[in-house]
């Protein structure tokens, strides 16, 4: 048999299937990814499905992404370029907003306009969500250790992570207890009196999970939106040049420049196998390609049952696989605009159509959002995470012209009597409908709309249930639990097969780590 | 009173956070927003419309106006072309940099000088029994600086000029909306741009045309703090910040030749005589004693000076404009001027002076810089300049 072509295969061309293969090819691995799709990026991609529109077609907006990975990889000479993205309004039931500013003073005058005591309390709140994010961000520039495991490096992982908490002091320990186990409503009600500011902040704790602001651990991803802060790379979220897409083209750039290769519309049948080695990978073509060193950078579900026989794994772990959650429960409506939407709030063009919109009036709404989902319907009023692209980077639609980016929350995957393309257009119409309540002429405007339900997320990315994370951000497979126990960093059992992704440690959002951490672990076992 | 520019009818009500600066006696934004951020970022991804009415100008004609900015200027006028712009130093008779600017050609015999400062009575003490009428023009003329990849986007919309073939550092006479501009394909932020020469009286009218035209490709007015972060990128050197004056200079050791302030590819070698020749020559053949480049600060090191007080890096999205030192291997090898976090490079960086030999590009040097109020040492390694060299720029 001939000598294996390549040291190693990266299967799935998302953000961190690119991210491991630059790493590896930055160490002078010769690397193939193979990407199912015309392009890269996987759900990090951008798409002219209207001619001269384009969209940031499922992920939309940017904050995570490692420092050390935008570093390593020189990603800003290779096209990064993130643009702020400075505010977010809440519009209000009562006509009202709740705005969110670039500027502290401003932010604070517009929250004393409905609380003054929550005024205060955003100040204090902001420090403790500071010290939070700092505590968990090492975290997630570590390979998790197993608390029942007595391996070595197992042990050094615990200690290291068991100095850093008792660092943390008693007052802010407790507080990540808290954090960590309460609903996000139920940890905003210790702070907040004023009903859309709990509401637009729990909205944070809630997106990608088949959660409530009601379920306990949905406070913990409230962190998310303070991470990025801390980074100094970002200071907030942003938006890249051209969209989501662009970030994809720009890693998939960094790892060319390290000399890896890159196949796009090259679908990957399974990792092909000699007793528990991997040999390769075989494509839906017929075509084979040999490498001993295989990552998948597919979900668990993939992973571990499509790409190779589950079979030839331990019983637990596919038992694992199979009770990983994935109940996609978000959807995205993007929109072709032939102008700018006119809030009943704040009427006009301003500067909060550069900023989020988010359509979160108060927690009852999100809840009832949620309990809608629970049985089994999309939300007849969603939770909506609205941004307008083409308002802080011109070249996504003609002069003048707009796209709007709608993240929409919940729509279930496992839909009563499944998703059709006449519910896929009912949940449209909802959404459009839940808009025009505040933007009556969002209807005039429509030039073109792309309704994309988890099914169809899961048809074109590949992502399992459509969950744009990968499985739930929840506790219950979180960190030394992602995917399952015992298989958290990023091995497998087979010999020479590995895994990164969202699916792994430390989970989703345009952040990358896994594919940095898995390729680590990669170089340090001397593949 | 400070003066205001003839475009401060516009800008005054844009102002929201009334963060005005002083720039050569006119009151300049230095920003609109009470932040930058959106002003720079607009700088690199749409356009920035920028109010640079205090530079000085002057209008130079007659049989001999080349001639005296030949004598005048480090580079050759002779070889400068109808419609060209130079951008040029000039210096004092023992070669030291009173100021840098441009030098355009608006026809066979009419010049226009810009300069961060008065030059009225330089221009004339270098006129001396030539046939040249020298006009200031500085408060006649606004001028406005149109930056970004969708510059040219914008003028295309306003002007009947044809900017497609407008090549870098050439100008065009035109009109924008009927009003008569010249406009150079020049600016102060290393990025595909223009600059907009206008009568005062029609300043206003120039301006809203702009943004009104400029409104769907993301115009954004800015002020002098993002440009002050663009031009840190691209290298260029501010004067009474990265150098002094020799005419203001109170010591000599604050003079700088055109060589240690990285211009000295604009002096050139071969053109005849002019002020500060024979000294340039001399510092040519010897060397310089100082270099002029960029600093990188290395991202681990200066985060760990501030892990060890448990925070986070601490970042300005403004600009510094103060003296830091800058050591080799213990000793002290020159200081940093300016710098600024980049918004586009997500790096840390500076401009600074090195003595000789330590600003060969990649010497690893350490950059003062102060960590709850104690002064620590970044690592940092020496750049050429400019960081950022966009294709656009000249494309």
């Amino acid at each position: 048999m001939s000598a294996p072509r390549y040291d190693a295969i990266v299967v799935g061309g998302g953000h961190n299937g690119l991210i491991a293969a630059a790493y590896l090819a930055r160490a002078g691995r010769k690397t193939l990814v193979l990407e199912r799709r015309p392009m890269v990026g996987g759900a990090t991609v951008t798409e002219e499905i209207f001619p001269g529109f384009k969209f940031s077609v499922f992920s939309y907006v940017v904050s995570l992404l490692r420092p050390e990975i935008i570093r390593d990889l020189d990603l800003p000479r290779h096209g990064l370029q993130i643009l702020p993205l400075e505010s977010t309004i809440t519009p209000l039931d009562n006509g009202d907003y709740l705005g969110s500013w670039a500027d502290p003073d401003e932010t604070r005058r517009e929250l004393c306009r409905h609380s003054p005591r929550d005024a205060d309390a955003a100040v204090v709140f902001g420090r403790l969500m500071h010290h939070m994010a700092m505590a968990v961000k090492p975290i997630l520039g570590m390979v998790p250790p197993d608390p029942a495991s007595l391996a070595p490096s197992d042990l050094a992982g615990l200690l290291k992570l068991g100095g850093h908490f008792r660092s943390l002091g008693a007052e802010r320990f407790h507080a990540l207890h808290k954090l960590m186990t309460m609903a996000s409503a139920d940890y905003l009600d210790e702070w907040f009196e004023f009903g859309p500011l709990k509401a637009t902040k729990s909205a944070s704790g809630i997106i990608g999970t088949f959660l409530g602001p009601r379920s306990p651990g949905s406070a913990y991803v409230l962190l998310h939106h303070y991470m990025g802060e801390i980074d100094g790379a970002f200071r907030a979220w942003g938006f890249q040049k051209g969209g989501t897409g662009a970030i994809s083209e720009t890693i998939a750039r960094a790892a060319r420049s390290f000399g890896a290769e890159i196949r796009t519309g090259a679908p990957v049948e399974r990792v092909t196998l000699r007793g528990n080695q991997v040999t390769g990978v075989a494509l839906a073509s017929g075509e084979e390609i040999t490498a001993d060193l295989v990552v998948s950078a597919l979900d668990p579900r993939l992973t571990f049952t499509r790409l190779v026989d589950p079979k030839a794994l331990p019983d637990d772990l596919v038992e694992g696989v199979r009770r990983y959650k994935f109940r996609g429960s978000s959807g995205k409506v993007n929109l072709a605009l032939s102008g700018l939407p006119d809030f009943t709030c704040l009427p006009g063009p301003g500067p909060h159509l550069r900023g989020a919109i988010s359509i979160s009036p108060s927690i009852e709404y999100l809840e009832r959002a949620y309990d809608d989902a629970k049985y089994g319907e999309f939300s007849r009023q969603p939770y909506m995470d609205i941004v307008i692209p083409s308002m802080i980077d011109p070249g996504m639609a003609p002069p003048g012209r707009h796209v709007m980016s709608i993240f929409v929350q919940y729509a279930p995957y496992h839909l009563n009597g499944g998703w059709t393309d006449a519910k896929r257009e009912a949940f449209g119409d909802t959404v459009i409908k839940t808009l025009a309540r505040y933007a009556p002429n969002i209807e005039s405007l429509i030039l073109h709309r792309q309704v994309l339900t988890p099914a169809d997320i899961e048809r074109i990315t590949g992502l399992s249930e459509g969950n744009i994370f990968q499985g739930e951000l929840a506790l219950q497979q979180l960190f030394f639990l992602r995917p399952v126990p015992k298989w958290a960093r990023y091995r497998t059992p087979i010999r020479g097969y590995w895994q990164c992704g969202a699916g792994t440690h430390p989970g989703g959002g345009i952040m990358g780590a896994s594919g940095r951490l898995a390729a680590h672990e990669i170089l340090a076992a001397g593949r | 009173m400070l003066k205001t520019s003839p475009f401060h009818s516009r800008t005054a009500p844009l102002v929201r956070a009334q963060t005005w600066r002083r720039w050569a006696g006119y009151q300049m934004a230095s920003a609109y927003d009470p932040h930058p951020d959106r002003e720079y970022a607009a700088i690199r991804n749409a356009a920035a419309l920028l109010d640079v009415s205090p530079l000085y100008k002057y209008r130079l004609t007659g049989r001999d106006a080349s001639g005296l900015l030949d004598r005048m200027i480090t580079r050759d006028m002779t070889k400068l072309a109808v419609k060209q712009v130079y951008y040029t130093p000039w210096c004092d008779a023992a070669g030291k940099v009173i100021d840098d600017g441009t030098v355009s050609r608006l026809s066979e015999t009419i010049y226009r000088l810009t300069s961060a400062d008065s030059s009225l009575r330089w221009l004339h003490m270098n006129a001396v029994g030539m046939e040249v009428a020298i006009e200031d023009l500085s408060e006649r003329l606004g001028a406005l600086s149109l930056q970004g990849p969708l510059a040219r986007a914008i003028l295309e919309q306003v002007s009947p000029a044809d900017f497609g073939t407008l090549k870098y550092f050439r100008l065009v006479e035109t009109t924008i909306r009927d009003l008569p501009v010249t406009i150079s394909r020049t600016g102060y932020t290393g990025d595909l741009g223009y600059e907009i020469w206008v009568e005062a009286p029609q300043a206003g009218a120039v301006w809203d045309a702009l943004i009104e035209a400029g409104r769907p490709y993301g115009i954004t007015p800015a002020g002098v703090w993002a440009l002050d972060v663009a031009r840190i990128e691209a290298g260029l050197i501010m004067l009474d910040v990265d150098y002094f004056s020799s005419h203001h200079a109170l010591i000599e050791a604050r003079k700088s030749s055109p060589y240690e302030i990285n211009l000295g590819w604009a002096v050139s070698a071969a053109k005849g005589p002019f002020n500060g020749r024979r000294a340039l020559a001399a510092e040519r053949a010897r060397g310089p004693a100082w270099g002029f480049v960029g600093l990188e600060v290395d991202w681990p090191s200066f985060e760990r000076l501030f892990a060890a007080h448990r925070l986070p890096p601490q970042l300005s999205n403004v600009a510094w404009r103060s003296s830091a030192p800058v050591y080799r291997e213990a000793a002290q090898a020159g200081y940093a001027t300016s710098g600024c976090w980049s918004p586009l490079l997500k790096k840390s960086l500076a401009l600074a002076h090195l003595r000789a030999p330590h600003f060969a590009p990649g010497a690893a040097v350490e950059l003062e810089i102060t960590v709850e109020h104690r002064r620590e040492r970044a690592r940092a390694t020496v750049r050429k300049l400019p960081f950022f060299d966009p294709e656009r720029k000249k494309a």
